[in-house]
Order: structure tokens, then sequence, then C-alpha cells
């Protein structure tokens, strides 16, 4: 006799804490200051564009350098959405995940002829691309960037019933509204790839990205499941770079598409944190905001105590702090590994 | 007597060097039969014609009664071939028993949930059972043997080809391993196998294949084979 499962204690304390502190972020808006709203938002944004690249890189094994092409061109769909056609922004956020979308299928047909280092180079040149293709759009302001319409962010949906219920003015209904939104995709993101590891694609994916070939011999579609999970995370950093340009209302090419605040501090967060577990980038968007809070101020020499904080991970604890707490304690709040647990018939009642 | 795997006149070069030149055997079910021949005489070049990993210039694959010639790697995986690799290929960062439900789930194109029980059976005869749950990275030179034999097992494979597998173990090892491929064998689950390691192929297979510069030259009883001339001067390197 036996038995499979992935579930631990851990990860029904886990599974427990994670629901109550859903609840607690949804109610948050009603007591909490508005700086704490955009606090989280800015957290809750990272850690969604963070788990989508350790979903890419640490569970597929493709290190994408160019994930800062789909929240811009995302941020700049949503921009076409409400300023061309006349869209409410937060309908328009769709926009994003879509251009991200059509993007990433150009995008994905080059650079996986790349491999390694190769795929990393390709995916930050056609970022660039991007950009410079973008930046010739003259109607949402070219080069120098263009901002959202005033008509547009003063009547946007739920905005009005939220500075009601809450007390509050506009602006401040803007960014609980916001907030919300950027709940509702980290929690749907994490959910979504907890399922997927869980899922008989994640068996496929853990195996292309330990031995391409060995996975290919024992029949799984290794071209295929690259694909699937390469598109499906490129929407979803689309969705989330249009709903970080609702909240900013201010757009421009550099911004939108820089690889300092869209790739290199989301690789930050999950090198820091742990790469290849979902538990990696909320301990690492953690340290990140705590260290940005703190230390901002300082300009490069913040940059430059980034980087050698990040090179110091990689070379003495290359899983990240939830790798050295895992090592310690054997601790997994979401495990994926599939357990078999023999039971011994005497043993049986 | 069907046969599970037929060549007819296959080639293949690399460049202007032919690996595998006018070749045709047929290995009926059930049957074990192993290849032998110096470093450089194409066998692994044969392995990778027959999953369809490299395409034949010229000449004719059968499987199972169906031309695979052209027909694509993983489909023919999902008709039942499994190989295991020279040097182990596992999924180090899985499980040993999750190593398995890969293979089992995607070379039979069933859900995890229908492969388990056979996954645990194979584990139970490849002795891998008390290391169900080890990262395969972490797995010793043998384990890592057997762990490749049970991957290729694990597809459901009508025909097994393993590569090598007993090269680099100790006698008491190799023992142990050529054990469980008997076991195997027994089950009715037909084998081509090439191996540097004689006595250890010897003592399964019942037919003998010998490849010297891409070329059969010579297939049948493992006795007479070793036996004749012709083989004993290009594969034992003897003088006659």
């Amino acid at each position: 006799m036996h038995q499979v499962t992935t579930r631990t204690r851990a990860s029904t304390i886990a599974g427990i804490a994670a629901l109550a502190l859903i609840a607690v972020g949804l109610i948050l808006p009603a007591f909490a200051p508005r700086s704490l709203i955009q606090d989280l938002f800015f957290i809750l944004t990272m850690l969604t564009l963070a788990q989508l690249w350790n979903l890419i890189a640490g569970f597929g094994g493709m290190v994408s350098v160019g994930q800062q092409a789909f929240v811009g061109i995302g941020a700049y769909a949503m921009f076409a959405g409400v300023i061309l056609m006349g869209w409410d922004p937060v309908p328009a956020i769709l926009l994003g995940g879509l251009a991200a979308f059509l993007l990433a299928i150009p995008m994905a047909f080059f650079a996986f002829r790349l491999a390694g280092a190769y795929f990393a180079i390709g995916t930050w040149v056609i970022a660039e691309v991007t950009r410079l293709v973008i930046a010739q759009w003259k109607t949402l302001g070219g080069g120098t960037g263009t901002s959202l319409p005033r008509e547009a962010t003063s009547d946007i949906i739920g905005v009005e019933t939220i500075a009601n219920l809450f007390g509050l003015r506009d602006a401040a209904a803007r960014d609980v509204l916001a907030y919300w939104l950027a709940l509702g995709l980290a929690v749907a993101t994490m959910a979504a790839i907890y399922a997927l590891l869980r899922s008989r694609t994640g068996l496929a994916l853990a195996a292309v990205r330990d031995n391409d070939n060995a996975a290919r011999s024992v029949g799984v579609d290794a071209r295929r499941v690259k694909w699937i999970v390469f598109l499906a995370a490129a929407t979803m950093t689309g969705l989330v770079g249009a709903l970080i340009y609702v909240q900013t209302a201010r757009i421009s090419p550099d911004a939108a598409f820089s690889v300092t605040n869209w790739t290199a501090y989301v690789i930050f967060i999950a090198v820091i944190g742990g790469i290849g577990r979902l538990e990696g980038p909320i301990l690492g968007v953690l340290v990140f905001w705590g260290l940005q809070t703190a230390f901002a101020d300082y300009g490069s020499w913040y940059l430059l105590a980034l980087g050698v904080l990040a090179i110091a991970t990689m070379l003495f604890a290359p899983r990240g702090l939830w790798g050295l707490i895992h090592d310690r304690t054997g601790l997994s709040l979401f495990p994926v590994q599939r357990r078999l647990i023999l039971i011994d018939e005497r043993s049986k009642p | 007597m069907t046969d599970v795997l037929t060549l007819s006149h296959v080639s293949k070069s690399f460049g202007a060097l032919k690996v595998t030149d006018d070749v045709s055997f047929a290995v009926p079910k059930g049957q074990a039969l192993g290849i032998i021949g110096p470093n450089g005489a194409g066998k692994s070049t044969l392995f990778n014609l027959v999953t369809g990993n490299f395409l034949p210039d010229a000449g004719q694959i059968t499987l199972l009664g169906r031309d695979v010639t052209r027909t694509p790697a993983m489909e023919r995986v999902r008709m039942g071939v499994g190989r295991s690799f020279q040097i182990p290929q596992p999924f180090e960062g899985l499980t040993v028993f999750e190593n398995l439900l890969t293979a089992a789930a995607y070379g039979q194109g069933k859900r995890e949930a229908e492969v388990q029980d056979a996954c645990v059976a194979i584990l139970k005869d490849t002795e891998l059972l008390a290391k169900a749950n080890q990262l395969a990275g972490t797995l010793s030179l043998l384990d890592r043997k057997r762990l490749e034999l049970a991957r290729a097992m694990a597809t459901g494979p009508e025909l097994l080809l393993l590569d090598e597998i007993a090269g680099g173990l100790t006698e008491g090892e190799c023992q142990a391993l050529v054990a469980t491929i008997r076991g195997l064998h027994a089950q009715g689950v037909t084998i081509i196998w090439i191996e540097h390691v004689l006595h250890a192929l010897t003592s399964v297979v019942e037919r003998l294949l010998v490849l010297d510069f891409g070329r059969v030259i010579g297939i049948g009883d493992p006795d007479q084979i070793m036996a004749s001339k012709e083989v004993r001067e290009i594969y034992l390197g003897m003088e006659v």
C-alpha cells in the first residue's frame, strides 16, 4: 500500500495563513493610511513580477533579461486604449495583457533558438528594439512620453463607489482601486503558478529545466512546455505593467522599458529570496522594500550596495534566504514535491 | 513470431564518414539482442536512428509493423521505445519517484494518478523503493544507472534500448544490475543492449550483433559469434 502527497503540516498551516492574509489585505483600505496602501501596491506589483520571472527562469530555466518589454508594451497598450479608443483605464489593462502576449510570440520564436547567456542577451536586445520602436509613436508622446488625460483618470469605474464607501478623496480612492487590483493579480498569479507546478506540466517543466535531452527521451514535448510558460508569464507581466501605469498615470519609453526597474530589481528580489521556490520572491520583495525605504536616498551608493548584496548571495547562499531557511529547518510553505509514503500492511488496524 | 523492430538497408553519414552502412536486422518480440563492436563502430548512432534522434539517409525502420523512418522521436517514445543513456541523465532536481512519474505520465500519455502504482512496482523491481523520495542529483553511480533503467521502463516500452548500462560499475554492482535486467527480460520486454562488459551481456542476451565501421559483420548465437575468426580479429584485436 502506498499514497502520494505533496501536502505537509506546514503547508496546511501556510494555506490557512495565506487565506487569512488575503482577507486582511482586502479590508485593509478601510483603516490603513494612504501611504501604506501605496507601499503595498509597490510591494504587490514587484512581487508579482518577481514570481513571473521566477517561473520562467527558476522553474523553467529560461533566464530572461527582457521582461521590461512586456511591462512596457503592456503599459503602452493600456495608454493606447485610453487615449486613442477612449476606454476606461481599468478594462484597458486587459489590452496590456493581450499586447504582451502578442509581443511574446515573435520574442519566443527568436529567443528559443538561443541558449543560456545568449538567450538572456537576446531577450534584452528584443526589449530594447521594442522600446525604440514605441518611442517613434508620436500620438503617445514619442520619446518624451505622455500622461493619462484628466477626463480618463477622474471617472475610472468604481473609484466613486470606493470614495463614498471609505470617505476618501478621488486620488486616494484611485490608489485603493489600484491596490485591490494588484492584490488580485498577485494572488491569482501565485495560485496559478502553484497549481501549474503541482500539475503534470509542472513535472515536465522541471524535467526540461534539468535535462532537455532526457525530457524528450521520455516523451515530454520540451518546446511546447517552454512556449506555454513563456507566453503565460509574458501575458501576466503585461497586465502588471499596465496596472502599474494606471496608478502612475504618466508614461515614457525610458521608464516603461527600464531594464533596471522591471528586470534588474526583479531578478534581485528572486535571487535574494531564493530562485526556484514560491517562497523566495515573497521574502525577497520584503528585503528589497526595506532596503529601498531605508537607503534609496543614497542614489548610486544604494544601487552599488544592492549589487554587492546580490553577488554575495549568489556566492555564499546561491539558493537565497529561503534556501538557507529550508536547509536549516526543512520548512516548505508551498511544497510541490510528490512524496511517496509507504503504508505497512501489518501496522494497519 | 512478430518482429518488434526491423531495420532494412539503413545508412547514415556524417559528412564523408559513413557511421551506419547498409544495416539490416530484425528483433522478434521478447528477444534480448546484444550489440558489440569497437569504439566508434556506430553503436550509439544505431540507437539514435531507432529512437528518431537521427534520421537515416537511406533505408527503412519499422516499429511494431509501422514504418517509422521519418516519425519524430517523441512519437516513437509513445509508441513504445524506451532508452537509457550511456551517461546517466537524471532529472536532478526531482526525486527518484518524480523522475519515474514524469516518464510514465508523458511516455504513456496518462495522468499522474493513473501511473503511480506502475511506478511503485518499477521502483521495487529496480531496488530503488527505499530511495523514492531522494533527489536524483544525490544518487550514487549504481543508483543513477538503476534510475536510467527504471525511467526507461516507466515509459511503458515495447522495446527497451540499453546503452552501456553496466559500464563503470564494480563487479558486484554489475551483478546486481544484470539480475534486474534479467528480471525485466523474463517479464517479456524486448531488449537491445549495447555493452562492452561482455560477460554481463552474454549472461542475458539470446542473440549477438557485431558492428564494425558501421557494418554488421555478424549476427546470431552469442557463442558462435564470439567463436568466429572475423569477430575475434576485429573486435578483440587478436592475431589469427
